[in-house]
């Protein structure tokens, strides 16, 4: 085998979280109540443009979820084929280059020396105290000093070319497309798209696409010469350590709702609709969860997992199975603790509903308890449910860098953001400050949050009745 | 009202007991006493002895929950689960980990947590309403709408980002308050600065943003199109009737928080070093002192039910319509 695949927990839950929305997407294709909301999304600009920018972000996480082990080089005599302890993703391949570039310690943005000072030997024997040159970040450049500047700016031209002949393609292409769809001329389609006067914003669609395709280009020809954000305490590129981190968010993010979603879903609708002894207990046990104050309760139960894994450390193989599980349970206690404010609205609703005209007749015909649930109540929270999955999902990313500081998150052997950010507040007090891995953490985490944000809102709009 | 109050406070009693029983369950049941002793003592070479010496020096040799072993009452009293949980209703918490007495360490640490907390939560409610009822009155200009598009920005950064900038742009670059630290009495009030600062910054972006959809909703209202028919000035409208109005949403999310206060804020506290109940409970997770974190969580509860209770109260102080019966 060339290789052998790898199947991580919430990678399991990530396929099966995939396949849920493409289900949904199938069956909200057939019905035309469903798909309104979702065209009113498409129809507003900040809807659009920050769909893009979640959506760049959902593909490097999934890439990123594709883990496999390589097999190890054979030693010996040995025929059995052994594999590397090291679990890579398909993204860690596209990265490559990024992932084994690594200096010895510290290095700012676009440097080509090291940031620490270092006794080098000249060729005569001679011993001199000054920073080293990188082994990777700038090594094309005989003089740093005076190239780099240069380097830079065609570099950037170079990089600028590149996404503008992709973004032009991309134009040409949906240009095509589009007076496919309409039955226009393409040059009429172009129009539309240029003057914004289509229902779907595609001029905002193209400069968020066009502003993302650039980024990529550039990064990716700066990136082949330098260390874009610089390098960390262990010489790995923070560039590529903010990329590994997506996943993390994303996890974070969406399967703490993920998991706690069924059990939501059965208690707040049980308790609205059967009322009474069920809805005392079930709110009973909301509020009992909801009093403990939310940290704590994150923080206790971390604690007791570590115990846990500290004396089970045979049970995983790898050091990213053993990450892996950790964020698995952190999304399950992220869940158990924020499972509640759900709960209470669909408990409020399914009060609302029950008491509705079409529930009732429902009962009057002799419908069961079952099927008026499945059939009559739940298509009528879902609304709720996904406006409460996205405004939920940018206070989890937020929450991640929280807790990794507080020292109950994620693994500190997975790579987030909160981890980087806690990693380099250590050495805020250096002179000159290392920077760059915040710098690097905070603009990532500022992205993707702003889009969540502005998604989330764009889609309360578009779902909740009431601003209809 | 009193007879509500006593009420109240029998029903929060459940709501405490399991509480107590949660945390009890996941602090001795999930996490054995053993496996504590482990942690504290080092995960290996670790003599049977010395877990026991461990134990015993902190109580926790004893059953958990039935004691078979002992005489009459005490067969319920010589436990783990009577001393160390049951005590927390009276608010004995016992000693920590470490041999310290948790509830005098509440006692003394709760007022720099106060120090900080509570100008947070005035001025922070102040700037909130004040940069909320701006954006309501010039709404659907261009004023609100950069308005809301910052708000959205500014709820979209992380609150470490507050700390660590301001840290750096305040303390270092322009030395004009120390970086972290506390002192007693006038002296602190050099060292609050900074954090109150941050703090309300950190939250103006979701809390301007919130109180504005509470104003906006209120100025569809119906009395609000019969206040201007009669001439009101927009000014008196928001102050003088959406204001008012609004005090019950407003009051929902502010009051349940107050009692909370006393608890303190875990991350600033411990980045700005200030010795209250939030630095204290970051530290007691750090140390791995469960009888801390323990009692921090069941106090955490109980503040958090009261300030519902308060919640309540305060309804019927601004909306006459409301009676506790």
């Amino acid at each position: 085998m060339l290789f052998k695949p790898v199947l991580l927990w919430t990678d399991v839950l990530l396929w099966l979280l995939l396949a849920g929305v493409g289900l949904y997407a199938w069956k909200v294709r057939q019905r035309e109540h469903l798909i309104r909301p979702w065209r009113r999304l498409l129809r507003s600009r900040s809807g659009v443009a920050s769909a893009v920018v979640l959506l760049a972000f959902v593909a490097v996480g999934v890439l990123d979820s594709l883990h496999f082990r390589l097999p190890l080089e054979k030693q010996g005599s040995n025929t059995g084929i052994h594999y590397s302890p090291e679990v890579l993703s398909v993204f860690d391949l596209i990265a490559g280059p990024l992932r084994k570039r690594v200096e010895k310690t510290y290095s700012a943005p676009f440097a080509a020396h090291l940031y620490t000072k270092e006794t080098i030997e000249l060729p005569g024997g001679k011993q001199l105290r000054d920073y080293p040159r990188l082994k990777y970040g700038g090594a094309h450049l005989r003089d740093p000093e005076r190239e780099l500047g240069e380097d830079v700016v065609l570099t950037a031209l170079q990089g600028g070319a590149y996404a503008l002949i992709l973004l032009s393609g991309l134009t040409v292409l949906l240009s095509l497309w589009l007076a496919r769809r309409r039955g226009v001329a393409p040059g009429a389609a172009w129009a539309t798209i240029r003057q914004g006067h289509d229902e779907i914003p595609w001029r905002t669609f193209l400069i968020t696409l066009g502003l993302l395709i650039l980024c990529a280009c550039l990064a990716v020809v700066f990136s082949a010469k330098y260390h874009i954000f610089g390098t960390d305490k262990v010489g790995q590129d923070v560039f590529y350590l903010s990329l590994k981190s997506i996943r993390t968010g994303l996890m974070i993010g969406t399967l703490t709702t993920l998991v706690m979603l069924p059990f939501a879903l059965l208690l707040g609708i049980m308790a609205g609709y059967f009322r009474g002894w069920v809805d005392d207990v079930i709110q009973y046990v909301y509020t009992t969860l909801s009093s403990i104050p939310g940290v704590l309760l994150i923080a206790a139960a971390v604690l007791i997992l570590q115990v846990y894994m500290d004396s089970n450390q045979d049970a995983f193989d790898t050091v990213v199975a053993r990450a892996d599980i950790r964020l698995l349970f952190l999304c399950v206690i992220l869940g158990i603790t924020s499972w509640t404010g759900l709960c209470r609205l669909l408990r409020g609703e399914t009060l609302k509903l029950r008491e509705m005209e079409f529930i009732q007749a429902a009962t009057a015909f002799g419908v069961g308890h079952f099927r008026i649930i499945a059939r009559h109540i739940l298509p009528n929270v879902m609304h709720i449910v996904l406006i409460s999955i996205v405004l939920d999902f940018s206070a989890l990313v937020l929450a991640e860098a929280v807790l990794s500081y507080v020292g109950v998150g994620v693994d500190p052997a997975m790579q987030s953001w909160g981890n980087m950010i806690n990693g380099a507040r250590l050495e805020m007090a250096r002179e000159p400050m290392v920077w760059w891995s915040l710098a690097a953490a905070f603009v990532f985490m500022f992205v993707l949050v702003l889009s969540a944000n502005l998604f989330s809102d764009r889609m309360r709009d578009a779902f909740d009745p009431r601003t209809r | 009202m009193i007879n509500y109050i006593i009420r109240r406070i029998l029903y929060a009693l459940p709501i405490l007991i399991g509480v107590n029983l949660l945390t009890f369950a996941l602090f001795f049941v999930v996490n054995t006493p053993d496996n504590m002793a482990r942690i504290h003592l080092g995960m290996k070479h670790v003599t049977p002895d010395a877990i026991a010496k461990w134990k015993h020096e902190r109580g926790y040799d004893k059953p958990l929950m039935w004691n078979g072993a002992a005489q009459g009452g005490k067969q319920a009293t010589d436990t783990i689960f009577f001393e160390k949980s049951v005590g927390m209703f009276v608010f004995d918490f016992g000693r920590s980990d470490e041999g310290r007495e948790i509830a005098r360490d509440i006692k003394t640490r709760m007022w720099p947590s106060l120090a900080i907390a509570l100008p947070v939560f005035v001025i922070g409610l102040a700037v909130n309403i004040t940069f909320a009822m701006l954006m309501a009155f010039f709404r659907a200009t261009y004023i609100d709408f950069s308005g809301v598009v910052l708000c959205v920005a500014m709820m979209s950064v992380s609150g470490l980002f507050y700390i660590i900038g301001g840290q750096y742009l305040v303390s270092k670059l322009l030395h004009l308050t120390p970086i972290s630290g506390f002192d007693s009495g006038v002296n602190a009030f050099k060292f609050i600065i900074l954090p109150v600062l941050i703090g309300v910054v950190g939250g103006i972006g979701s809390g301007a943003r919130w109180y504005r959809t509470i104003f906006l909703e209120e100025a569809t209202r119906d009395y609000v199109r019969t206040a201007r028919a009669k001439g009101l000035s927009e000014l008196s409208v928001l102050f003088g009737h959406v204001l008012k109005n609004a005090m019950i949403p407003i009051l929902t999310g502010a009051v349940v928080v107050i009692p909370l206060l006393f608890m303190g804020s875990l991350i600033s506290e411990s980045f700005f070093g200030i010795p209250g109940l939030g630095s204290y409970t970051i530290d007691a997770i750090n140390a791995q002192d469960f009888a801390i974190v323990r009692a921090m969580v069941f106090l955490g509860s109980v503040l958090y039910i009261v300030g519902l209770i308060l919640t309540d109260i305060s309804y019927t102080l601004v909306d006459p319509r409301i009676r506790l019966e």
